[in-house]
């Protein structure tokens, strides 16, 4: 008997929790639209609901298409099991409703999508649970952050705007020592650029509309649980440890094991707050994920050229990719990226807001769109659009400014890319050279 | 629930109910380097339908204290010193395994006290190998890896898991990494020095129940005739779309085998 022989990462893209159908010989996952599925018989039917046998019962809680997509993403990740929810918020949501209650407290890093740090910023104090917001580049201040009643420790793996990365395995020898799960957003490194479990992350969350995806059609959103952290070791988290009135007392770490918190996750969360994913967007991701490996290598291949080119050009006065010397990540980067740092970077132009708006609106092969981790390469400048509200000071405290531009590097031809930018930074050095005229 | 077993506190899942020595009773055991968590599914049904559950966490395994044992016949001997704690006169018992050569002892050795026994994912004799038993012994992830690998199916590889959303593979290798160091070099060990098994066979009285998987790698269904022809009449279930790991690679086809027999 040699080593073990375990599918690799692109094989597992094609092939992890599908089969052909068994009804038709299908090969490709069909997508099961269904709201719900026939019992053969009353008892069959209660030991479905008792969780005595496997199965699907109505669409909210589980479906055969979604089913697959969630064996895909926990395989690819090397967890246990995994969730698909309506969308990446909706899993952020999902984990946080499953792990605490009013009173808890959450330690976030302060690199962190805007749809998320308006959750835990805004919305989530209304119900009682508190985020204390850190560097993200200084694992020290995550410890300092931690209270009593904190609950999770959540960060992504590459922050934005500065594509700060988090060590993992620092954050999470942390959070571990604290008793504390860490739970990282995957969405800019997908499993083909990072590990986050093997690195030391409990949980992980992924907008699927992404890279995953990498098509942009659909809204969806992943939940993994990676089945190491032990949440019997302390009492803070009943929801896991202690009997659920909710289930008949069944006391999720007793019966599922390692598996215990994304069984509650489904079991109740999904159940109660009912952020599903429908079948047809799960049919949709895993096309796509069925080539991850091949397009995040062509994104990152891309933005390296891209990359290069804009060091290059004088109109440029800065550009922040992790693997850039200077970069004050880029050692971090190269010990846990390296593969590459993903498709998604900024970069500074001279000239301010006007400068920023004449180049988004002279380039054409990019879409100007408040999006990432498509197959399209898209840009935006958030002074005009998502930060449009702030002033330069504000933009400066946000770590950003009136000259910032995003970038998601797509699969297109690198060379076409390259021209379409140096037509927006003939635009842009109109606009500067006429503004320094003024 | 928490008992004391030859004065260690010992666990054994029971549906949180509460243990009627009148009732029947289903005694569940894990495989090597496994937990009580194996018979979840099956420990619920079998409770729902009025029987008393016992799904145990051997000694050293899972919530349980002390030291694994470190032969079956000791394995066969807790599990009936168990049913002494518990005031229960006879069971059925349905092993993986392992645990299926814990069951065969235990009946072989205990005719009055064992009603009938599943043997699923079973044979004997229950060889390891050296890789393996040498990689347990360094406590060599490897080890974890070796049999999770080759605990499926080669279909199963892949997943296809009916339990939605879980990925078997994972979830089978958490349970290795969650096991104490040198536990699962002990069952290993157990397994693989427990020559007694095609002689105990041939002393059951029983009767016994064998769920195979056509596609198992561990315990290979072309090696069971032995054990098969040794046992008394067993009924024998082969599943076509399992390997080792019945439980998880085919629940609903394991959990009618044993709702007939049981």
């Amino acid at each position: 008997m040699s080593g073990p022989k375990y599918a690799g990462l692109d094989t597992l893209a094609l092939h992890a929790g599908s089969q052909p159908d068994p009804a038709t010989g299908a090969r490709a996952t069909p997508i099961y639209q269904t709201a719900s599925f026939t019992f053969p018989d009353s008892d069959y039917a209660a030991s479905l609901f008792n969780m005595e046998r496997t199965g699907h019962v109505y669409s909210r809680l589980s479906n055969p298409t979604n089913a697959v997509l969630e064996e895909r993403i926990a395989a690819l990740e090397g967890g246990v099991g995994a969730i698909a929810t309506a969308s990446g918020q909706a899993a952020l949501h999902l984990a946080i409703v499953t792990l605490m209650g009013a009173g808890s407290h959450i330690v976030a890093a302060s690199a962190l999508y805007g749809g998320s740090h308006n959750l835990l910023a805004y919305t989530l104090p209304r119900f009682g649970i508190e985020t204390t917001f850190v560097d993200t580049r200084d694992p020290q201040a995550f410890k300092a952050a931690i209270r009593d009643n904190t609950r999770l420790v959540f960060a992504e793996t590459i922050g934005n705007p500065g594509l700060d990365v988090l060590d993992i395995p620092a954050v999470s020898a942390i959070a571990h020592e604290a008793s504390l799960p860490l739970m990282v957003d995957s969405t800019f490194t997908t499993p083909y650029l990072m590990q986050p479990l093997d690195l030391g992350a409990d949980l992980i969350v992924h907008s699927a509309t992404k890279f995953l995806s990498g098509h942009g059609i659909v809204i969806g959103g992943l939940l993994v649980d990676g089945g190491k952290f032990d949440w019997d070791v302390s009492s803070k988290f009943p929801s896991l440890s202690e009997p659920y009135a909710g289930f008949h007392n069944l006391v999720f770490t007793e019966e599922f094991g390692p598996a215990a918190f994304i069984a509650r996750a489904r079991k109740e969360g999904l159940r109660d707050f009912g952020a599903c994913m429908s079948p047809t967007t799960a049919f949709h991701i895993l096309q796509g994920m069925e080539t991850l490996g091949l397009r995040m290598q062509r994104h990152v291949d891309n933005t390296r050229e891209i990359v290069s080119f804009l060091q290059q050009q004088e109109m440029v006065t800065a550009v922040a990719y992790p693997e850039l010397e200077g970069h004050p990540d880029k050692a971090l980067a190269g010990q846990l990226l390296p593969r590459g740092c993903g498709a998604v970077f900024t970069f500074e132009l001279k000239g301010g807001r006007a400068a920023g708006i004449a180049f988004v609106d002279a380039l054409s092969l990019f879409s100007h769109l408040a999006n990432v981790g498509d197959a399209k390469s898209l840009v935006i400048h958030p002074a005009s659009t998502t930060h449009h509200r702030m002033d330069n000071d504000a933009l400066v405290a946000a770590g950003i400014s009136s000259g910032t531009i995003r970038l998601s590097v797509g699969l297109e031809q690198a060379a076409d890319l390259v021209a379409d930018l140096k037509q927006g930074l003939r635009a842009a050095e109109k606009v500067a050279s006429r503004e320094a005229d003024q | 629930m928490k008992i004391q077993v030859a004065g260690v506190s010992a666990y054994c899942y029971t549906n949180n109910r509460e243990i009627e020595p009148d009732k029947d009773s289903v005694v569940f055991v894990h495989g090597s380097g496994m937990d009580h968590t194996v018979w979840t599914l099956f420990s619920r049904h079998f409770a729902r339908h009025g029987r008393n559950v016992i799904a145990v966490d051997l000694p050293g395994h899972g919530r349980s204290d002390g030291e694994p044992l470190g032969s079956i016949e000791d394995m066969a001997d807790w599990v009936i010193a168990l049913l002494d704690t518990l005031e229960i006169a006879e069971a059925a018992v349905a092993g993986h395994s392992m645990g299926s050569l814990v069951a065969l002892d235990g009946a072989a050795r205990h005719p009055e006290r064992v009603r009938a026994i599943a043997l699923v994912g079973s044979t004997a004799p229950m060889s390891v190998s050296d890789a393996i038993l040498d990689a347990s012994a360094a406590n060599d992830p490897a080890a974890f890896n070796m049999l999770t690998e080759y605990g499926y199916s080669k279909r199963h590889l892949f997943g296809g898991n009916s339990n939605p959303g879980m990925w078997m593979v994972g979830s089978t290798l958490r349970l290795y990494e969650r096991s104490r160091p040198h536990v699962l070099h002990n069952d290993m060990n157990a397994c693989n020095t427990y020559s007694a098994g095609l002689e105990r066979a041939a002393t059951v009285r029983c009767p016994v129940l064998m769920v195979l998987g056509k596609g198992d790698r561990l315990t290979p269904l072309r090696g069971t005739p032995p054990l098969q022809q040794a046992l008394p009449g067993p009924r024998v279930v082969v599943l076509e779309d399992a390997g080792h790991s019945l439980m998880t690679e085919a629940p609903n086809l394991l959990l009618d085998a044993l709702r007939e027999f049981l």
